[in-house]
């Protein structure tokens, strides 16, 4: 092989996505929040923890949605986030006694500052070994979360039951539909944080850094810094997410935050639709449901339709729900002028 | 001092399984530009053919050269079927394909031939090698393997004008198709070979970590560790790459307290995180140009 190196005009892993294409229109929003505030007040209880779990996961495919549609970065170590938030909650709930829910910010907080400080060594590598060093995180959590010397607080293999709260004010509501409500503010409060962050300056830094991070550097955007912070703030918002999972699933052990939660939470980013902050919803209910379609389908062959559904979603709609979406606004366009 | 010579010899011993691997990886890597999440699959399914073919009474070597020809194939024919159609689409939504084919082999594998765990026989016999207790006689005959297949795909790739054409394919796409290659089937190919080597692979590691529809979960990390340590664009480094992590890991699981089986991986990745840190191509790779 020459001495010579090779240059290559690469195309950007991720495609751009136009600023304004990542949210959702006025209107179709309060149809979408008025539907996720009336729903739970029609059907049961069961339904309405589906529901939450929805939201939750809706929240963490959210923050991958940030850092790979927004900055560029591809993680498969989101499992690890979510852990952690997760034991952050249920820690400072058992063993502090705290209120649950100021044990959400504090989970936040946490794991914004290890995103961002796992964010630091991922500088330098970029594409498959940005996925690699992530695999690594994902993998290891749930072995540290065994270990002995953290037992006093984790509780082993064991891990930790969770209480789940009553509604507040007397309200006359059962719990899960109450921590529904809650989640769902929460998940509203976090939602329009992220629309505006990525309206903001650091948004369109990080969709500089996406699209190209030589030039982006060059326009005098501090490459590193806001590559770190979309980690951090990723990051943050996954571990927000793993502890409302705590208290919803009341109970946290290690093998729930193992590689698999990573790469469901991927495919959910794809079926969403990479770069649409809405689309995280879609996503999510795909990979809640899907796995549970495919079971009542055919027990011994649930992984292999499974993966004939994901082909299927892949095959039609290669841009995810986005697309859909898309072509959903373009039809009524047309209806309204015809 | 033994310990440690003992460790190494281990880590090598075990680093062959790694290095066949890490090769299946690096060849799909040269022909479509990503990892390939399903490879250690197809491979756990190629060798349950062999298996199934030994099970109608054709002898090992038959069986060993029919299951090649039908990985060949099976591997060209996911690429027609599967991915051809996928090539406009982002990256990401190709990697949720392979997300799905790993799903969908792994059950279809599950229900043909069930997850008991079954026996698979070596050519080469388990005696110990040159009278040393750690490396036994299939673990030498794997490395001989590897190091043939090696050899096998440095000349193919540097001396035969099909190498040149997949090289050109895959490192500029647009100038090879104005100078008359099929980039397309050339993708195929890749898909067909890295098939066909992913399946000797299998036919190498069955008989140590036995046949199951799982048995490539690990291995396939530990591929993939060693491909990217060593740099996805050359096989050399691969296999190079193998055995380090062979040897990282055997050392780390003896000289760290507290590490034990369950934190080995960990460790090991850790390790390679390392060293992608300071070499961000890899140990052997070519680092690349990127024009703005």
């Amino acid at each position: 092989m020459s001495a010579i190196q090779e240059v290559v005009t690469e195309a950007p892993t991720v495609e751009a996505v136009p600023k304004r294409a990542m949210t959702l229109g006025a209107g179709s929003s309060l149809v979408m929040l008025a539907l996720l505030i009336l729903v739970p007040l029609f059907v049961k209880n069961f339904i309405i923890f589906q529901l939450t779990m929805l939201l939750i996961y809706g929240l963490a495919v959210l923050a991958l949605n940030i850092l790979t549609g927004g900055s560029g970065q591809f993680s498969l170590g989101q499992s690890a986030f979510y852990g952690v938030g997760a034991y952050t909650s249920a820690i400072l709930m058992e063993h502090a006694g705290m209120n649950y829910a100021l044990t959400l910010p504090i989970a936040g907080v946490i794991c914004f500052a290890f995103g961002f400080l796992f964010g630091q060594p991922a500088l330098r590598l970029s594409g498959v070994y940005l996925a690699l060093a992530t695999f690594a995180l994902a993998t290891a959590m749930p072995q540290l979360l065994k270990l002995g010397y953290f037992e006093p607080w984790t509780g082993g293999v064991q891990g930790l039951v969770v209480t789940k709260p009553d509604a507040p004010f007397g309200l006359p509501m059962s719990q899960d539909m109450w921590l529904y409500y809650f989640t769902l503010a929460v998940t509203i409060a976090i939602y329009i944080f992220s629309v505006n962050l990525l309206k903001s300056r650091s948004g369109r830094a990080f969709m500089a850094i996406r699209d190209n991070e030589i030039a982006a550097s060059a326009m005098g955007v501090d490459v590193a810094l806001y590559k770190t912070l979309a980690f951090g703030v990723s990051a943050g918002i996954t571990g927000v997410a793993g502890g409302l999972g705590a208290i919803a699933v009341q109970f946290v052990a290690p093998d729930s935050y193992t590689i698999t939660l990573a790469i469901s939470l991927f495919l959910g980013m794809v079926v969403g639709g990479v770069g649409w902050l809405p689309g995280s919803i879609v996503g999510s209910a795909f990979i809640i449901f899907v796995p549970n379609i495919a079971e009542g389908i055919s027990k011994g062959l649930s992984g292999a339709v499974f993966g004939v559904l994901l082909f299927l979603v892949i095959f039609l709609v290669p841009h995810g729900a986005r697309q859909v979406a898309i072509v959903a606004q373009q039809m009524l366009g047309k209806l309204k002028k015809g | 001092m033994e310990l440690f010579t003992n460790q190494i010899l281990a880590g090598i011993a075990t680093g062959a399984i790694y290095a066949c691997m890490a090769l299946a990886v690096v060849m799909i890597y040269q022909a479509i530009d990503h990892l390939n999440f399903a490879q250690g699959e197809m491979a756990m399914f190629s060798t349950f053919i062999s298996w199934q073919l030994m099970q109608w009474g054709i002898p090992y070597w038959g069986a060993f050269v029919l299951t090649l020809a039908i990985s060949f194939a099976g591997g060209i024919a996911i690429e027609r079927l599967l991915f051809k159609p996928l090539a406009k689409a982002p990256i990401l939504t190709n990697v949720a394909g392979f997300i799905a084919l790993f799903a969908i082999i792994n059950s279809v594998a599950g229900l043909i031939w069930d997850f008991t765990i079954k026996q698979y026989p070596t050519p080469f016999g388990s005696h110990p090698f040159l009278g040393s207790q750690l490396i036994s006689t299939h673990q030498a005959g794997m490395i001989g393997v590897t190091i043939l297949l090696l050899i096998g795909l440095f000349f193919f790739f540097q001396f035969t004008r099909i190498g040149l054409a997949m090289r050109a394919a895959a490192s500029l796409p647009e100038s090879a198709r104005l100078v008359g290659i099929n980039t397309s089937w050339m993708i195929a190919l890749g898909w067909g070979m890295a098939a066909a080597i992913g399946s000797i692979a299998g036919m190498l590691i069955a008989p140590v970590v036995f046949l199951e529809p799982n048995m490539m979960g690990g291995v396939l990390i530990y591929g993939f560790a060693a491909a990217v340590l060593g740099g996805l664009t050359s096989p050399f480094g691969a296999v190079i790459g193998g055995f380090l992590v062979g040897i990282f890991e055997n050392l780390a699981g003896t000289y760290i307290p507290g590490v034990g089986n369950e934190l080995k991986l960990p460790i090991a990745l850790a390790l390679i995180i390392t060293v992608l840190v300071v070499k961000p191509a890899g140990l052997f790779g070519r680092p690349i140009v990127k024009r703005v």
